[in-house]
C-alpha cells in the first residue's frame, strides 16, 4: 500500500523534527555519532510511524515485530525516534545521551531499555542475533506473526561474523528477516572503498542466496515501499541496500566521515539546527499547497 | 552437617582404581540434555560441525526439529544462541571449549552476558584431557575467560553423571552458563543419588590436616591421593563443581580448620579454579595455599594418560605434590 502525499509529508516532517532532537541530544551529551544517525533518521521515522508493528504501550509484546540494531553506534537517532513514537523515554532524557546514571547509554543496553530488543555495539553481530529470533520464531510456526528487521551499517559487512549469519540465514531460508544496510559509504577511518572495499555488495548477497532489494534511504514513498516489498518475499531473507547520505540535512555533515564519531559543538549545533528548521519550513509550505 | 562420603552416595568401590568404571563426561552432558529434552519443549541444541564429538547428537537424533546446526561458525553459533534466548527459548550450545569460549569470547560477553541471557554453553574437549588433538584444541584457559565476566555461571562437573546433572541444573539458573566436560573417558566415582547443588562445594571427604581442592576429574584424583596418603595426612578432599558463584562458606571453613590449601585443576594455574580459591583465601583466610595444574605453558600432543604423566595431572604426580607443598608450608 502507497503511501498518500499527505502520509509522505507527514514522515518527513516528523523525520525533521527527530533530526533536531538529534542534534540537540548530541550537543547536550557532547559525546556520541553525528553522520550515522542523520542519515538513518528517514528509515527510522518509516520504521517507527509507518512500517513496524508495535505498541509502545506494551513494548513486550509477543506479536511485535523484532527491531535489531547491529550497528548500536546510531542508538541516538533510535532513541530520539522512540521517544517521539511513545515510548518511555522523555525528552529530559535524551539530554542524558552518555552520562552517569543514564539509561540511555553510549550504546544499546537491553539491561536499561528492553525496547531496544538487544545489546549491541561490537559490529557484526545483531544479523546472528536477528537470525536466531527468526530461527526460533519458524520453530514454533510463528514466521507469520511478526517480522524481524535488521538494522547493519555497510563498514560492518567487513566482519566475518557478518557473512557466516548471512550463509546461516539463507540455509534456513529466514523469510520472515530483513536486514536493512545503511549503505552511506563511510567508516571511521576513511570511505568503505578506501578502508575495505565491499563492492559488489548486491552480487554477493545474491550469490549467497538472499533477494536483494535497493532503495533511496531519504524517499519516504520509496523507503515504506521497498520495506513492505521486502516482508512479501517468501522464498529467502532479504537484503535491502539503503543507499544514504551520512549527515543527511546538515550541509556540513553531509558526505564527511570525519562526522562519523563526533557530536557537533554549540556553534555547529546552532548552524545544523538552523538548516534543518528552515528545511521542515519548505515542507509545511509543501503540505499547505 | 555431616560431611563424610557416605552422604554423598558415591560408588562402592570408590577406591579401586582398578575396577571403578570409566566414562566419559561429555556423554554425561549430552545424554542430559537428551533427557532435559524429553521435557522441556523449549529446549533447543546448536552446534558447529561438532555434533557427534561434543555429543550434541543425544538430542540431535530424538529431537532434529529442535536442533540447528550452524556450521563452522563460532561466532554466529554464539549470535544465533542469543537471538534463541533473547525470543524466549532455552537454547544450549556445543562445541570444543576452544571454539566455544575461545574463538566468540566478545559475542559471549555481548550478546549472552551483558543482557544477561539465559543460554548454555557445553564444551567437551576442555583441559589436556583433550589428548592427541594438541595444544590448538587442548583449552586451558575457559575458566579464566569465563569466570571473569559478569552473570555468567561456571560449572565444572567432576564426572559423567554430575555432568548430566550439571547441563539439567543449568535449565533452571539464570542467565549464561559454561558447562565444562572432557573429551576422555575418566573415573565415573558419583551416581545418580549423588546430590548436586549448583553453587555448593562438595566435602566429600573430611579430614583436618590439609584441604585439598579440585574441580573436573582432577577431584578423583584427589579422593586417591587422601586415600594413598591417610597414613601420614588426614586429607580433606573438595569437589569445587562450581567456580561461580564461589562458594565461600565451604572453602574458608575448610581451610580455617586444616591451615593449608592444595588445588588441583586442567586449566592454566593462572586464572582458572586454584586463582579463585587464591583470591577468597587471600581476602578471607590467608594460609599457605598451592596451586597445581598447567603452569602456564603449552602442552603437545599425546594420549591423554601420557600428558598427565607428563604434565603431572596423574595421581602420582599429585601426590608428590601434596607432599612437597605439606613440607614448604611447614617451612612458612
Amino acid at each position: 500500500m502507497s503511501l498518500t502525499d499527505e502520509q509522505t509529508q507527514e514522515l518527513e516532517h516528523k523525520a525533521n523534527e527527530i533530526r533536531q532532537d538529534l542534534i540537540e541530544m548530541l550537543v547536550a551529551s557532547g559525546s556520541g555519532h553525528s553522520a550515522g544517525p542523520l542519515g538513518m533518521a528517514d528509515i527510522f521515522t518509516a520504521l517507527y510511524f509507518n512500517v513496524l508493528k508495535h505498541d509502545p504501550q506494551n513494548p513486550t509484546w509477543s506479536e511485535r515485530d523484532r527491531l535489531i540494531l547491529s550497528n548500536g553506534h546510531i542508538v541516538p537517532i533510535r532513541y530520539v525516534t522512540m521517544h517521539h513514537a511513545g515510548y518511555d523515554i522523555t525528552k529530559e532524557e535524551l539530554g542524558t545521551l552518555r552520562k552517569i546514571g543514564s539509561r540511555i547509554e553510549g550504546h544499546p543496553s537491553y539491561r536499561e531499555i528492553p525496547a531496544l530488543e538487544t545489546s549491541s555495539g561490537p559490529l557484526g553481530e545483531g544479523l546472528s542475533q536477528a537470525a536466531g529470533i527468526a530461527h526460533a520464531a519458524q520453530m514454533d510456526g510463528r514466521e507469520h506473526d511478526f517480522h524481524v528487521w535488521c538494522l547493519t551499517s555497510d563498514g560492518e559487512h567487513e566482519e566475518g561474523m557478518t557473512w557466516e549469519a548471512i550463509m546461516y540465514a539463507a540455509k534456513y531460508r529466514l523469510n520472515n528477516l530483513t536486514v536493512i544496510i545503511d549503505r552511506n559509504n563511510i567508516q571511521i577511518d576513511g570511505v568503505t572503498e578506501d578502508i575495505m572495499p565491499l563492492e559488489p555488495l548486491r552480487r554477493k548477497y545474491e550469490s549467497f542466496n538472499w533477494a536483494v532489494l535497493e532503495m533511496n534511504g531519504h524517499d519516504m514513498a520509496e523507503i515504506t515501499a521497498t520495506l513492505e516489498e521486502a516482508k512479501s518475499i517468501q522464498q529467502s531473507p532479504v537484503c535491502i541496500i539503503a543507499n544514504t547520505t551520512p549527515g543527511k540535512g546538515v550541509d556540513f555533515m553531509e558526505q564527511d566521515y570525519k562526522w562519523h564519531g563526533v557530536p557537533p559543538d554549540k556553534e555547529q549545533a546552532a548552524a545544523a539546527l538552523k538548516q534543518l528548521r528552515s528545511l521542515g519550513e519548505r515542507i509545511e509550505v509543501a503540505d499547505d499547497d | 552437617m555431616m560431611t563424610n562420603t557416605m552422604n554423598f552416595n558415591l560408588v562402592d568401590t570408590l577406591y579401586d582404581a582398578e575396577t571403578i568404571a570409566i566414562e566419559k563426561m561429555r556423554d554425561g552432558a549430552g545424554k542430559g540434555v537428551a533427557e532435559l529434552g524429553a521435557q522441556k519443549d523449549d529446549v533447543v541444541v546448536l552446534g558447529a560441525d561438532t555434533m557427534g564429538s561434543s555429543r550434541a547428537k543425544y538430542f540431535a537424533e530424538q529431537f532434529p526439529e529442535r536442533t540447528v546446526q550452524v556450521g563452522v561458525a563460532e561466532q554466529n553459533l554464539i549470535g544465533v544462541t542469543a537471538g534463541f534466548a533473547y525470543y524466549g527459548k532455552v537454547p544450549y550450545a556445543f562445541t570444543y571449549a576452544p571454539f566455544l569460549i575461545g574463538r566468540p569470547w566478545e559475542p559471549i560477553r555481548t550478546t549472552l552476558c551483558y543482557p544477561n541471557n539465559h543460554a548454555v554453553l557445553v564444551a567437551s574437549h576442555a583441559g589436556l584431557a583433550t589428548g592427541p588433538d594438541g595444544p590448538t584444541h587442548q583449552m586451558t584457559e575457559d575458566i579464566a575467560l569465563t569466570r571473569c565476566l559478569p552473570n555468567m555461571t561456571v560449572l565444572c562437573p567432576a564426572d559423567f553423571e554430575q555432568a548430566r546433572k550439571a547441563v539439567k541444573a543449568a535449565y533452571d539458573l539464570e542467565g549464561p552458563v559454561y558447562v565444562r566436560t572432557a573429551r576422555e573417558g575418566t573415573e565415573a566415582f558419583t551416581t545418580e543419588d549423588t546430590p548436586f547443588e549448583v553453587g555448593k562445594a562438595q566435602v566429600l571427604r573430611e579430614g583436618s590436616d590439609l584441604t585439598a581442592i579440585g574441580n573436573g576429574y582432577m577431584v578423583y584424583r584427589l579422593l586417591q591421593a587422601a586415600e594413598q596418603l591417610k597414613d601420614e595426612l588426614s586429607i580433606e578432599v573438595i569437589n569445587l563443581h562450581t567456580i561461580k558463584p564461589f562458594d565461600n562458606e565451604t572453602v574458608i571453613r575448610s581451610a580455617e580448620k586444616t591451615g593449608k590449601v592444595f588445588t588441583a585443576e586442567d586449566h592454566n594455574v593462572v586464572g582458572g579454579m586454584g586463582s579463585a580459591v587464591a583470591e577468597v583465601l587471600g581476602h578471607h583466610r590467608p594460609v599457605p595455599l598451592q596451586r597445581h595444574g598447567v603452569l602456564d605453558r603449552f602442552a603437545e600432543s599425546g594420549s591423554s594418560k601420557d600428558l598427565w604423566k607428563k604434565y603431572n595431572l596423574d595421581t602420582e604426580s599429585v601426590i608428590d605434590a601434596i607432599r612437597g607443598f605439606v613440607t614448604h608450608a611447614a617451612t612458612l
